[in-house]
């Protein structure tokens, strides 16, 4: 029980951060390399401002400053790599995610930022099973399910959302019909980074805030959109609470296969055969992916081929 | 326009003579300063050319002044291999490394085969980290030698603490799933049996290296395993994350850890607000340590902005320094070699240590201390935390010694 609610809590966590990675490639088609970056700014950045001013400010303001540098790359950048086509547009954000990189060792050195949990929030929020289940993280999961449900009301119930899928889908028609597009792309790009930066500032003090976070945790995000389905909200989130759940069970299993087959190994699978699920927790996800890729290339809630 | 050329010329050959004539003896330092460990590389590095500037303020080696050349290898064995090759074509003699066995094991080959091609201008392998048992047993080589704590000789004096401790009854091991962690596991089962049969091993998990974000499952298995106390070998983002995990989860051990102080440890251990319920086994206690080094690390505080990592750089460096200088040679590394074998040395930290002949391996006190908020005579915090180190006891140099498998083939 406490497993399932924990996977909750870390699957809402990668949506929050899958949630926009996911918007710009279905807005943009762009595959973005640099959203754990964004992410890991948005911690930076929270960091900064809590430190001056105090955490609440800094979860306002540091996904604000993320959408800003988002909307900048986008219109400075990634606009005039777009008309080489998507291969350039994955190598720009390829080449961004390390000069975001170097530009936080440079600014924040190379150590971990001590970037606590609010005073107000440093409580335990209620006991299961003897767990201590802390009110950050109750937070982060409200946090988190309040932007779905807010994504998908604009995107599905505004007249914003109407013109963001007109102009996903027919540009030239939106185009004629006198939308901007270009300022749309830009718009859903800075959105998408802000998400990234808010993902950032919260998860910042759950996590460790350093100039690494950004690299391990970006591989496990593009699980999540593809094994959600390319460009699908809702499958995002779907798929950040699968892969949140499976880990999370998969470490409390300590089976492995000579506990089911009897100790002796089959010969050349003499390491295999004591090898605990629980060992191979991280993978699962990426064996998912694999999964995914072959049997339903949509992913789980996509609607067309990646 | 000859004249010219040829007057620039004699000018260039004149420059690069006066650079000669400078007379510094240099050292590679080999280790990560980029990527995901470039924060523990970029640290020792300054931390080597702190000392190697105070042994230069005290007259240098044999007069020469020492200059650390860094050499990135971005913590990958490959690439150690090519820097060590510039390092050795740039004509150095002494190599400092210490992030990651990996590497280690690789470099440690690479100059045992450099060595045996080139007579005479042997290298000589400085090791500060790299902790790796093998290195001092199947793999040893003469040219090697470690001022690290080995991690069989670390969990050694963790065993003979827990012996006086009748309070630990459960204990759980929690490592990362590769040659470090995995020999922490088997030297906590081994030792702990030898030093306490009584006790229990509820656990033993290992976990990959530096992938896990969310250690909240592993911590409802400690807690449903009824442990009282975890040893852990984690270090770097996969220690500070179990013990955010931890603290999140209310649970309430003690945990003896081997990088509690290394970079970023002491500020998670802070945000987990577990006050004295992480040690560490370690070569020194700061806010124990005789004057001396007290007063070493304040200097070493005021020029870096962060408290000594290392404090075994200073023996490393500065032993080096006194077996040159015993030689009276920068450059008869096979006589400085001869000389740091069974060499006596006064450690930093207090007490007489000595470089055992057998396997290379520094011998010296070691100390468990507790990370919490600081006492009133306390000098130091870690990563300006406002908490920092107590020593909490003292293991005799004899109460670590581990016997060593090395063959030792000198030259």
């Amino acid at each position: 029980m406490f497993s399932s609610l924990n996977g909750v809590l870390y699957g809402m966590l990668l949506f929050m951060m899958a949630s926009g990675l996911t918007l710009i490639f279905s807005m943009m088609n762009v595959l973005n390399f640099a959203h754990a970056s964004f992410y890991m700014l948005g911690a930076y950045f929270g960091f900064e401002i809590s430190r001056r001013i105090g955490f609440w400010p800094g979860v306002v303001i540091a996904p604000l400053l993320v959408g800003g540098v988002g909307a900048i790359v986008e219109r400075y950048g990634l606009r005039r790599v777009h008309r080489y086509g998507h291969v350039s547009e994955l190598l720009f954000t390829f080449g961004l995610a390390f000069v975001i990189e170097q530009l936080v060792e440079m600014f924040w050195g190379k150590t971990p930022a001590d970037y606590r949990v609010p005073p107000s929030l440093d409580f335990v929020a209620f006991r299961m099973f003897g767990t201590d289940y802390p009110a950050y993280k109750m937070f982060v999961l409200l946090t988190a399910a309040a932007m779905f449900v807010f994504l998908i009301a604009i995107l599905q119930r505004t007249r914003v959302g109407l013109i963001i899928r007109a102009a996903l889908t027919h540009p030239h028609m939106a185009a004629m019909l006198g939308h901007n597009v270009p300022q749309v792309f830009m718009a859903v790009f800075g959105v998408g980074c802000a998400l990234a930066g808010l993902a950032g500032a919260i998860a910042g003090p759950a996590l460790v805030t350093q100039p690494s976070m950004a690299a391990d945790l970006g591989p496990i995000l593009f699980v999540v959109v593809i094994v959600g389905g390319m460009g699908s909200l809702a499958g995002a989130f779907f798929a950040s609470l699968l892969v949140g759940i499976i880990q999370t069970f998969a470490v409390a299993i300590n089976l492995s296969l000579s506990q089911i087959f009897g100790a002796v190994a089959p010969p050349f699978l003499g390491d295999l055969w004591n090898v605990t699920v629980a060992q191979l927790a991280p993978v699962i996800p990426y064996m998912l992916l694999i999964l995914v890729l072959i049997f339903r290339p949509t992913g789980l809630l996509g609607t067309r081929e990646s | 326009m000859k004249t010219r050329i040829a007057l620039a010329a004699a000018a260039l050959i004149g420059f690069a003579g006066a650079a000669v004539a400078e007379d510094t003896t240099k050292i590679a330092f080999i280790d990560p300063l980029s990527g995901g460990n470039a924060a523990v590389g970029e640290i020792s590095l300054n931390t080597n050319r702190f000392i190697a500037e105070e042994i230069n303020a005290a007259g240098g080696v044999n007069g020469n002044k020492l200059e650390i050349v860094p050499f990135d290898n971005k913590g990958n064995p490959q690439e150690t291999l090519v820097q060590a090759q510039k390092a050795a074509d740039e004509g150095i003699r002494v190599f400092i490394q210490g992030s990651g066995s990996g590497v280690a094991d690789a470099l440690n080959e690479w100059l045992r085969k450099y060595n045996d091609r080139n007579p005479g201008k042997e290298i000589l392998y400085l090791n500060y980290g790299a902790v790796d048992p093998a290195l001092t047993n199947a793999k040893c080589n003469f040219w090697h030698f470690r001022w690290d704590i080995g991690s069989d000789i670390r969990m050694q004096a963790a065993a003979s603490f827990i012996k006086g401790r009748p309070e630990v009854k459960k204990v759980y091991l929690i490592n990362q799933d590769y040659s470090f962690g995995q020999s922490v596991a088997k030297f906590a089962r081994e030792m702990l049996k030898e030093q306490r049969p009584d006790i229990e091993i509820v656990g033993d998990e290992l976990h990959p290296l530096v992938k896990v974000t969310d250690f909240s499952p592993y911590i409802a298995k400690i807690k449903a395993s009824g442990a009282d106390t975890v040893i852990t070998g984690n270090w770097g983002p996969d220690f500070s994350l179990l013990l955010k995990a931890a603290a999140d989860a209310g649970l309430q051990v003690n945990w003896y850890t081997y990088y509690a102080g290394a970079v970023g440890g002491p500020t998670a251990v802070r945000q987990t607000g577990l006050a004295d319920h992480v040690f560490e086994i370690f070569e020194g206690v700061v806010n124990s340590a005789p004057a001396a080094a007290q007063k070493f690390e304040t200097d070493f505080r005021a020029k870096l902005g962060v408290g000594l990592f290392y404090p075994r750089q200073v023996n490393e460096l500065r032993m080096f320094a006194a077996a040159a200088n015993a030689v009276k040679s920068n450059d008869d590394i096979k006589a400085i070699a001869y000389r740091l074998e069974g060499m006596k040395f006064a450690t930093l930290d207090g007490g007489e240590g000595y470089m055992r002949k057998d396997d290379h391996q520094f011998i010296q006190d070691l100390f468990i201390s507790s990370f919490g908020p600081l006492g009133p005579n306390d000098k130091f915090d870690e990563e300006h935390t406002g908490w920092g180190w107590k020593q909490i006891a003292k293991v005799d140099k004899e109460n670590t010694l581990v016997p060593t498998t090395c063959n030792m083939q000198r030259p």
